[in-house]
């Protein structure tokens, strides 16, 4: 078979499970629906409450987990052959624990909660720069394991930062944001999606269109520079749309971990060695992954839920051993 | 086709430039070579041709251009260089590792590069990769990385080829075919640049030779006019004999057992 063929193929199984995955989170609740129930409901035919659970609830939840799912993995598997690193993921290079500071010190702060996705984005952000910043002052350019290390400081940094608030701020709301930042796609709503989706979109192509320049940065600085790439800027960019990509989920979603650092792993022995075909990949199976992971965390000890980031972390630790055991 | 002209290159926070004034020609249809002790500043000069220090002082010109002031891409067009350590972060197939030497001919938002299929093919034929073109990169022995990586560079399809210190971990008939290539393509009218230890290696197939001492040109010219025990010793501060390699009648050396020169 072909390399062509065989990623045709890869590529149409993962899209069937992702669509298999999204028929069972549709289908499965506290009403059952089966696949035809759902083709009438979102069709919106059929049994009334049908249609409103669909419409409402149900497929928002699943459009939503999918996409969040996709961005991770897809900002994990740029960030892996930016980084030239496969631990590099987007929690680990700053932007969980600036969420999390962003969405606690809102809280603390007074703000609605409402606000609270808004301040775990604005801290993501400040964090993927704060770490961007620490990593150049070391040097001219930006050294893929200085901004590891930067990643892990402000990580850490954060975590005191949080362990203040929770000292110092009403007990009940800080505990509500640290409640929201454990990861649900719980209150999905499609005008959340719509801009999520914008966002997403945009971010993701711009990884597709960049994936060729971060095949050449996976060979190593020396190599990529003789191939005419600009190593600072190019990596640079990377990491900032991968990490700003990952924000953005944090926003919509709390955070859901391991899936940046799992998923690509899974597809990219079979996706082959283009990141352009990993990248796509891993958002495909990031979909399905956390399609999955949500309808666990809601039908497992139902009716009342689990944290999605919990399932996720639950779920990855088997498959990143399994996958550990493949590296020599 | 590639110029140094008084390139001074210093390190942050070095006490004295890596390369300090130092000039030669690397013209087309020749292979030319750098040679010197380790820490001569060898690879510093190949560093500062892909722009990866800055220069102090003195320009490095691609085809009469300033290389400094070429686009990378393009200079990447013109010169690809196969540097001395690589190791992808991930295990790629061979042939699309080597497909990435046409990076710098294709557009981030196109596929279109008509001559890119042809180039890899020839890359692939010319360094002789092609029985393993289907493995990965991490199931190549040494020798068959270090062709690999060659093959990487012609597939770029630059008219100067620079190599630092491209025979490290190959055995004798892998080193020299890599240089038998090298002096194939340099017949074809590529300019080689190659930096080099193995200076009989050097000896056989260099057309001009420059030897680097620290930082500084120590000789450059014809490997007869290099290679002379006198010159040797005091570069590399080790005893040693120059004879005429009876066979081919190159300048052959023969380190001796002894203790350092001072």
């Amino acid at each position: 078979m072909t390399q062509r063929r065989r990623h045709v193929l890869l590529y149409l199984v993962l899209a069937a499970a992702t669509v298999l995955a999204a028929l069972a989170g549709l289908g499965i609740g506290p009403v059952r629906l089966t696949p035809v129930d759902v083709w009438n409901a979102l069709g919106g035919r059929g049994d009334v409450t049908a249609v409103a659970i669909m419409r409402d609830i149900r497929a928002p939840r699943v459009v939503l987990a999918g996409l969040v799912g996709a961005a991770l993995a897809m900002s994990g598997a740029a960030l892996q052959g930016t980084m030239r690193n496969p631990l590099a993921e987007p929690y680990l290079l700053g932007v969980s624990g600036g969420a999390a500071v962003g969405a606690v010190l809102a809280v603390a702060g007074g703000a609605p909660f409402g606000l609270v996705p808004l301040g775990a984005f604005a801290g993501a952000v400040a964090a993927v720069m704060l770490v961007l910043a620490i990593a150049r002052a070391g040097g001219r350019r930006p050294d893929p394991r200085v901004l590891l290390m930067a990643g892990v400081v402000v990580g850490a940094f954060a975590n005191a930062v949080i362990m203040i608030a929770l000292a110092s701020a009403p007990a009940d709301s800080v505990r509500n944001a640290l409640w929201w930042m454990m990861g649900s796609v719980a209150g999905a709503t499609w005008g959340q999606i719509g801009w999520f989706a914008a966002y997403g979109v945009l971010s993701a192509g711009a990884l597709l269109l960049f994936a060729p320049e971060i095949d050449v940065l996976a060979l190593g600085d020396d190599a990529a520079a003789g191939l005419g790439v600009n190593v600072d800027r190019a990596g640079r960019r990377a990491y900032v749309i991968a990490s700003l990509l990952a924000a953005a989920t944090v926003a919509a979603a709390g955070l859901v971990g391991f899936v940046g650092l799992v998923v690509p792993h899974l597809v990219r022995t079979r996706a082959g060695s283009r990141h352009r075909a990993v990248i796509g990949a891993a958002g495909l199976a990031g979909a399905t992954l956390v399609i999955l992971a949500d309808l666990v965390a809601r039908t497992l000890r139902a009716p009342s839920e689990l944290p999605l980031g919990a399932v996720t972390a639950l779920g990855g630790v088997p498959f990143f051993l399994f996958q550990l055991r493949r590296f020599k | 086709m590639i110029r140094f002209l008084d390139v001074v290159v210093r390190y942050p926070r070095a006490a004295a430039p890596a390369v300090d004034g130092v000039s030669f020609d690397a013209p087309e249809g020749t292979i030319t070579a750098i040679v010197g002790p380790n820490g001569s500043g060898k690879s510093t000069l190949v560093r500062a041709l892909l722009g990866r220090v800055a220069l102090q002082r003195g320009t490095i010109e691609v085809d009469g251009e300033d290389a400094a002031t070429l686009d990378r891409r393009a200079l990447a067009r013109r010169v690809a260089v196969v540097s001395q350590r690589e190791e992808p972060a991930f295990p790629l197939r061979v042939a699309d590792y080597i497909a990435l030497g046409r990076h710098p001919h294709a557009h981030l938002w196109s596929a279109a590069d008509p001559a890119g299929a042809t180039a890899v093919a020839r890359a692939i034929d010319d360094a002789e990769v092609r029985p393993f073109a289907d493995r990965t990169t991490e199931e190549l022995s040494g020798g068959e990385w270090q062709r690999v990586r060659i093959a990487r560079a012609l597939a770029q399809d630059a008219r100067a080829l620079v190599l630092d210190e491209p025979t490290t971990y190959l055995d004798i008939a892998h080193e020299m075919s890599a240089f038998e290539l090298l002096d194939a393509l340099a017949r074809r009218g590529q300019a080689i640049l190659v930096v080099s230890h193995q200076l009989n290696l050097v000896a056989r197939f260099a057309h001009r030779v420059v030897l680097l001492h620290r930082g500084v040109v120590a000789a450059a010219g014809t490997p007869s006019d290099v290679m002379r025990g006198d010159v040797l010793e005091r570069v590399y501060e080790w005893p040693l004999v120059v004879t005429r390699d009876p066979a081919v009648g190159a300048p052959a050396l023969l380190p001796l057992r002894g203790r350092r020169v001072t």
